[in-house]
């Protein structure tokens, strides 16, 4: 069977030899176009004036755009309609597009576009949540709040308080794939584009939207991304329906990309948050009561904020159960880029907070963050009534009247009794006696980190090398070392549930070969092999034989974006039952040929067994299409259980959750902040992985990437909303270099309780959190300063870590 | 701006095209000679996925510009497998899955064989060093480092 190979990236021949096509590598044809955008150099203002003829004279231009000029408000807006692709004489932030030029090359039209004379008008543009704040500049009529149980009273009668804040950065996507598109002008003013997007159905909305098309005008392709983690969900539109436009009004290809700094300037990124907290424990820490208040900074357009925002919120919990909650969340709109999806979606902000909360608790009881941590952790699987602490193992058989028991029963949906659908006068839903839920009132019924920290503290050698960073603290007055265990508990499926559904479409060609189509995109992430080897396990035949093709709104319709790391789950699923619609026509075929029966037909190693026969799988194919079987199928997949109310903040808005934990060690230069990751063992969560080496190399990237937006990726905004980084000098990813000496990953090994594709879990997103490790590993080593609490804020850059470390010396 | 004529060897076949003075060897690479494996991340010298050598040492193309290409000798991903196939860095990166998105893979095969001729043994910590130049948003470089030091003790015992 070919899933749960760790088979190699579908198109890694074309990698290495340098084959493999990215938008900007399709040929154009004769007399394509190419487009840049003309951008606004102030954040907020009117332009009062606007001077375009040396743009129109420049060498090479063949069109100038400005908002008055194009066919409609061309909206790329994802959610609201407040995105219109030329500003418009109203400026909304710095780097907004404002006119848009077509030359004959790359340079001309970017050169060109650097001519336009703008005279503005400027007003104070509104940049940081403090300025948001004052003016109440928002989404939304008012903040979100959640509330389980009440959380000032639980916090009041505490033994314990502590209250702080902590500032989060946000973080350039840098897919090293800039924005590209194509539009390809068709007969009768239809439309194709290819496009880096990880959403073609968007881009095909987008489009026939700002052409005034019917969506089966626009055809939209695409193979695949470099790199996407979000930053191509909605901002590519803008691309797209520029070249749509152009394409439309000349009657010529059009292709766009952006430079590197373009793409800096114009594009979302992750959104930053202030997260303010305040909380009451015991003496060994467990938490009574956590109050949140997260201030947002979403930029000028709403995109993907509120989703974004609302998913902060889902994992302020992370892994702890917390008695009484109250989390208000204020999405702000401010005068910079709109910020969007990026891996994780809000879940690493929200998550954040409350490890913040952990390690300050541990700070005020002089305790191992970790023993704080395991106190507070959800009870195990299964079990019913533990109250945080260590929890028993998973019972051999489930208890009467467990949840595990009842989920087994189709049809029944524990949401409907547990969640939205119970009293709402107290905020908390009705659950069993016992049962723990989160704060939106979600029943957690798969939690395994209990198990998987005690084999990670054993793998890392956690307390022996805990002992040996205090032994060296003690020694050593310059460089000071730390370690940190967390955890991740993320929850999987869109928040908005109707998006939960894919599609896919196979063929079966007369010679056996298999053509596979679905609605997910490839960007590295592996998607297309993983889909193709459920595929080739459904027809017992080798991965060879499945052809994989380009994602194509023509092939498969009213796709959801590839996003929410839901890939594999939904498209896995889609594929899986399409093939099987094929595989039964097959059997039933075969077996009236062979006087069997078509539940005896046996399809595995490339044969088909029949009747005490044996087929080649070709054999079968052209059997079935000389019998005029449909060799054809399309399958379609939608996650059960779901039931979320979002204003209420109650329900089920996840099929499951997926966990992993990290424990990294660090070392600082108390003189300099310096600082860099020396070790890092990660245990982590895949349910029965459909491809180890393919999730291995998520998790791998993901937490590289995780550690680099807590560490060295911070994006600097000027006095006049200006981005100052905005290429690879100025903002500092991760590099090889910057690679753990020691570097060790392992997979738990375990199977989804849920009935996902072969029981695998999704693996895109969950393991960038395990970069919290290495935050919490600095704040540790940065405590051994000095008595004093460190505050250590996010990134922990080196000016960010020498802050914290004088106030662990000064602080008391 | 008028164009210039540039005679230049490209994985060893001799080429000839005309340039805009301004344009850069990267551009010229993809844009005139259909040669697309190096790709673009940054156009700054900062990400290395337009690295190639030029007369055997490794620059980012996106640097150099295309004029400088004349009478010297320039390489490129497209040369690197040869008639018997693959060449050993390229196998181990697949074999190790050392590439997601793919698009820092040329650049990173190019550096990496400049960076095993300069030096055949390289420990794990020179070739993390040797290949900082080269970022990749996707893999996290484990498996890259990996590969290269697999592929480095696979050609230093052919060379045996
Ligand atoms: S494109 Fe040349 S170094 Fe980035
Ligand atoms: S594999 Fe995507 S940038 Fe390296």
């Amino acid at each position: 069977m070919s899933v749960a190979k760790p088979l190699p990236h579908d198109a890694a021949r074309l990698h290495v030899t340098g084959a493999a096509r990215y938008v900007d590598d399709i040929p154009a044809p004769a007399g394509a176009l190419h487009l840049a955008f003309g951008l606004s150099e102030i954040a907020a203002g009117r332009i009062t004036a606007i001077d375009l003829d040396a743009v129109r004279k420049a060498p090479g231009v063949v069109g100038v755009w400005e908002a008055s000029d194009l066919p409609s408000d061309c909206d790329c807006s994802p959610s609201n309609h407040d995105e219109p692709l030329l500003s418009g004489h109203r400026i909304r932030y710095l780097g907004q597009p404002v006119f848009l030029v077509a030359a004959t090359s790359h340079l001309a039209a970017r050169r060109a576009a650097r001519l336009g004379k703008l005279d503005y008008q400027s007003r104070d543009a509104i940049l940081s949540v403090d300025e948001a704040m004052e003016a109440d500049s928002r989404f939304e009529d008012g903040p979100r709040i959640w509330e389980k149980g009440d959380a000032g009273e639980a916090i009041d009668g505490a033994p314990h308080a502590i209250e702080g804040v902590i500032e989060i950065g946000g973080q350039e996507h840098f897919y090293l794939e800039g924005q590209a598109a194509l539009a390809l002008p068709q007969e009768g003013g239809d439309m194709v584009v290819h496009a880096s997007t990880q959403h073609p159905t968007e881009i095909q909305h987008k489009v026939a939207h700002a052409l005034g098309l019917p969506m089966h005008g626009v055809r939209v392709e695409t193979r695949r991304m470099g790199g996407g983690f979000g930053g191509k969900e909605s901002q590519g539109n803008a691309l797209a329906i520029a070249c749509a436009v152009v394409a439309r009004a000349t009657g010529r290809p059009a292709k766009m990309r952006y430079d590197r700094d373009d793409d800096f300037t114009i594009t979302g990124k992750r959104h930053d948050f202030r997260i303010e907290y305040r909380a009451g424990f015991d003496d060994d820490g467990r938490l009574a009561g956590v109050e949140f208040v997260h201030l947002c900074r979403c930029g000028w357009a709403q995109d993907l904020s509120l989703p974004v925002a609302d998913r902060a919120m889902l994992h302020a919990d992370n892994a702890y159960h917390l008695p009484a909650i109250r989390i208000e969340s204020h999405r702000l709109k401010t005068n910079t880029q709109s910020a969007t999806a990026f891996r994780g979606f809000g879940g690493p902000q929200g998550m954040l907070g409350i490890e913040r909360v952990i390690d300050h608790v541990a700070h005020a009881l002089g305790r191992d963050p970790l023993e704080v941590r395991r106190v507070n952790y959800y009870a195990g699987e299964t079990v019913a009534g533990a109250e945080g602490g260590a929890a028993p193992r998973r019972p051999a058989v489930a208890p009467p009247g467990s949840i595990s028991g009842k989920m087994k029963e189709p049809g029944q949906d524990l949401a409907s009794r547990g969640g939205a659908e119970g009293p709402s006068d107290a905020g908390a839903p009705a659950v069993p006696a016992g049962v723990q839920t989160t704060p939106y009132g979600q029943v957690v019924e798969d939690f395994i980190l209990h198990e998987m920290t005690d084999r990670l503290v054993e793998r890392s050698d956690y307390a022996a090398r805990r002992r040996a960073v205090a032994a060296w603290n003690a020694a050593n007055p310059v460089l000071k070392r730390g370690i940190a265990l967390t955890p991740v508990k993320f929850g999987i499926s869109f928040t908005l549930t109707h998006l939960n559904q894919a599609g896919a479409l196979v063929h079966v060609y007369q010679d056996g070969s298999i053509h596979l189509n679905h609605g997910g995109t490839e960007m590295g992430q592996g998607l297309f092999q993983k889909v193709a080897q459920v595929a080739a396990a459904e027809f017992g035949v080798a991965p060879e034989m499945i052809r994989i093709t380009a994602t194509d709104t023509g092939k498969v319709p009213n796709t959801s974006a590839t996003a929410a790391s839901s890939g594999s789950d939904l498209n896995g699923m889609a594929a899986q039952a399409a093939c099987v619609t094929i595989r039964e026509r097959m059997a039933e075929h075969l077996a009236r040929l062979h006087q069997d029966e078509a539940r005896d037909v046996r399809f595995a190693e490339g044969q088909v067994h029949v009747g005490g026969n044996r087929l080649s799988f070709a054999e079968a194919a052209a059997l079935c299409y000389e019998g005029r079987v449909s060799l054809s199928a399309t399958g379609f997949y939608k996650t059960p259980k779901l039931k979320w109310d979002r204003i209420r903040g109650q329900g089920r808005p996840f099929f499951y959750f997926a966990y992993g934990a990290a424990c990294s060690e660090v070392v600082i230069d108390t003189l300099t902040g310096e600082n860099r990751i020396l070790a890092t063992h990660i245990l982590h969560d895949c349910g029965a992985s459909l491809n180890p080496a393919i999730d291995r190399g998520q998790v791998e990237g993901g937490f590289v990437q995780g550690a680099g937006w807590l560490t060295t990726e911070e994006l600097v905004w000027d006095g006049d909303g200006r981005l100052r980084t905005h290429a690879p000098s100025t903002y500092k990813i991760p590099a090889c270099s910057d690679r753990p000496d020691i570097f060790e990953v392992d997979l738990w090994d375990g199977r989804n309780r849920e009935e996902t594709i072969y029981r695998s879990k999704a693996v895109g997103e969950p393991p960038f959190m395990l970069g919290m490790s290495v935050f919490f590993a600095l704040q540790h080593a940065v405590s051994a300063c000095g008595p004093g609490w460190p505050d250590l804020q996010a990134p922990a850059t080196p000016e960010a870590v020498l802050a914290a470390v004088r106030r662990a010396r000064d602080g008391v | 701006m008028s164009k210039i004529h540039v005679t230049t060897t490209v994985n060893g076949d001799p080429v000839e095209f005309l340039a805009d003075p301004r344009e850069t060897l990267l551009d010229c690479l993809r844009d005139h000679l259909g040669l697309t494996g190096s790709k673009e991340g940054c156009g700054t010298g900062d990400c290395g996925a337009c690295s190639v050598t030029l007369d055997d040492r490794l620059v980012c193309s996106c640097l150099v510009l295309g004029v400088e290409a004349e009478g010297r000798r320039v390489d490129t991903i497209e040369g690197m497998a040869d008639a018997d196939g693959l060449h050993p860095l390229q196998r181990k990166f697949i074999e190790h899955a050392a590439l997601q998105c793919g698009f820092c893979t040329p650049g990173l095969l190019v550096a990496a064989k400049a960076l095993l001729v300069q030096n055949p043994d390289p420990t794990e910590e020179e070739v993390r060093y040797g290949l900082a130049g080269n970022l990749c948003r996707c893999t996290g470089y484990d498996k890259i480092v990996r590969a290269v030091m697999d592929a480095a003790a696979e050609m230093r015992q052919e060379a045996a």
